[in-house]
């Protein structure tokens, strides 16, 4: 699977696509697969607050509830409403089905994020 | 994920390799390293549905009573009447303690008149058995045997499941009726115990082969290439739960335990008390001479948004806590989210409204009947 070059990465499996201050954030393939057919996304509200590392929703498969953790802290701008009637969208597509977007707070939040390489050796050991 | 090898504490059946083989996510299911799914949850569900699915069951467990007096200890074990049973027929019991409540439920096999096969649970596999020969010590006349590390046990299931068996045994599949069973030669192994049983609501067999590996693997292999034109999939217990929910079928420790009485588990129609004594039968009585349970197992449907899970608080129109979910999840089949619960009498009425807890904000529900999924009467 491809992770786009430009995304970072979180040890949770998160990606943020980061433009100046404005973050889209989804979750990775490899968070898709783990999880099995995606059922239920429970979006955050637009104009809420949320903090790197605290959780901002949740991604339901049939079998677990998955919490989702912000990689950046700042303000929600704007929600995927798509991914409330076909959250399946983020099993075939998890790189382009975006969650929320923010704006971030403090574009320093995203320095410690792991870049494509880092996510790949990240997520190649942990399956061993 | 499945390449890495199985934990070494946790017990596997003879085709653990060959799931890891397949790609399947396997996980911890009461100490057995079982598959939880292969191709995906919803498009295995839905293949036993439609088609064909197969399930490596060989964790549940096979318990033989045999002897001139087994038909009277299976009477006083069990609490369904296997005096009812004729040779080659099965039906679902459970085996309760004194005060009523489930030490397992169980398949009733009556092999001949003095011979019985009760096809149990995988978590309460060495619970069951010691159950059992403690309820039998000293009675003259039967023997007890655990065969359950003799079988792989596979189970077909689904509306294509007679089109996949037969092109695999030369026994006339239409002769055996539901929670029949009969022995033939299945992939050239004779008296391979043949059972028109299953736990998914649908139509479907279970087979019983020898438990070597190479045998187990052979069968297994060759039931995918039979079902093959039919679109068999390889299913594991994802789907296996989501199956029995819709078909409002128990899994022990939800919604039966030794903490449910009979009643409250909704099973009082197996329960056959005027046979004569059993274990647990005296305090099914007294149940029944108070005027029933003061709970019961009923189904719901969630109505807002939200999924009810194992756990989850119900609540009364008025907030208070009222029973927890025993089981809920998503039901692949019939696109709701549903539930089953052990609730007050006062809220038992299917079209009661009430509301389970999800993540702190009470989520709308209403009480449906079961099964919440029937498969359709086959066509003449």
């Amino acid at each position: 699977m491809d992770y786009p070059a430009g995304y970072k990465y979180t040890k949770e499996h998160e990606w943020i696509d980061l433009n100046g201050k404005e973050g889209k954030i989804g979750i990775t393939d490899y968070a898709q697969n783990s999880l099995g057919d995606i059922v239920f996304v429970d979006l955050p509200k637009v104009g809420s607050p949320v903090e790197k590392g605290k959780v901002f929703g949740s991604v339901e498969s049939v079998k677990a509830v998955s919490d989702l953790y912000s990689p950046v802290s700042g303000t929600v701008t704007a929600v995927n409403e798509e991914l409330t009637s076909t959250p399946e969208k983020i099993n075939t597509d998890a790189h382009n089905a975006w969650i929320m977007k923010v704006e971030v707070g403090n574009v320093a939040d995203a320095g410690d994020l792991l870049s494509k390489d880092a996510y790949e050796t990240y997520i190649k050991e942990e399956t061993h | 994920m499945s390449t890495t090898a199985a934990p070494p504490a946790l017990r596997k059946t003879a085709l653990n390799a060959t799931h890891r083989r397949l790609g399947a996510k396997m996980v911890d299911f009461g100490g057995w390293d079982m598959p939880v799914e292969y191709s995906g949850l919803i498009a295995e569900h839905m293949a036993v549905r439609t088609g064909v699915g197969v399930f490596d069951v060989s964790h549940m467990g096979d318990i033989q009573l045999r002897g001139p007096s087994s038909l009277a200890a299976v009477q006083h074990i069990s609490m369904n009447d296997a005096s009812k049973l004729k040779e080659g027929q099965a039906h679902y019991s459970a085996l309760l303690y004194p005060n009523g409540t489930f030490v397992d439920d169980v398949i009733v096999h009556r092999l001949s008149e003095n011979d019985y096969l009760l096809v149990i649970n995988a978590g309460t596999r060495e619970k069951d058995v010691n159950w059992v020969r403690k309820n039998l010590a000293g009675r003259p006349g039967v023997h007890v045997s655990d065969y359950s590390d003799y079988y792989t046990q596979l189970a077909i299931q689904g509306p294509k499941t007679v089109d996949v068996l037969r092109k695999l045994t030369d026994r006339d599949l239409d002769g055996i009726k539901n929670y029949w069973f009969t022995w033939g030669t299945v992939c050239g192994l004779h008296n391979t115990l043949i059972a028109r049983t299953g736990y998914t609501g649908e139509d479907g067999f279970e087979i019983y082969v020898p438990s070597d590996q190479p045998t187990s693997e052979r069968v297994w292999n060759e039931v995918l290439e039979a079902g093959k034109e039919f679109g068999i999939l390889p299913c594991g217990l994802g789907a296996r739960n989501t199956l029995r929910l819709e078909a409002a079928m128990a899994l022990y420790g939800h919604e039966i335990s030794d903490e449910i009485n009979v009643f409250e588990a909704g099973l009082d129609r197996y329960a056959k008390l005027e046979k004569g004594d059993f274990v647990g039968r005296d305090a099914l009585e007294a149940v029944r001479a108070a005027g029933g349970p003061k709970r019961k197992l009923v189904g719901l449907e969630i109505t807002e948004r939200g999924i009810a899970r194992d756990g989850y608080a119900v609540l009364s129109p008025d907030g208070k806590k009222i029973g927890i979910v025993a089981s809920g999840s998503p039901s692949p089949f019939l696109k709701k989210n549903i539930a089953l619960a052990h609730l007050p009498m006062e809220f038992t009425a299917p079209g009661t409204e009430i509301a389970v807890e999800i993540r702190n904000q009470p989520v709308k529900a209403v009480v449906v009947p079961t099964p919440f999924y029937k498969r359709p009467k086959k066509q003449a």
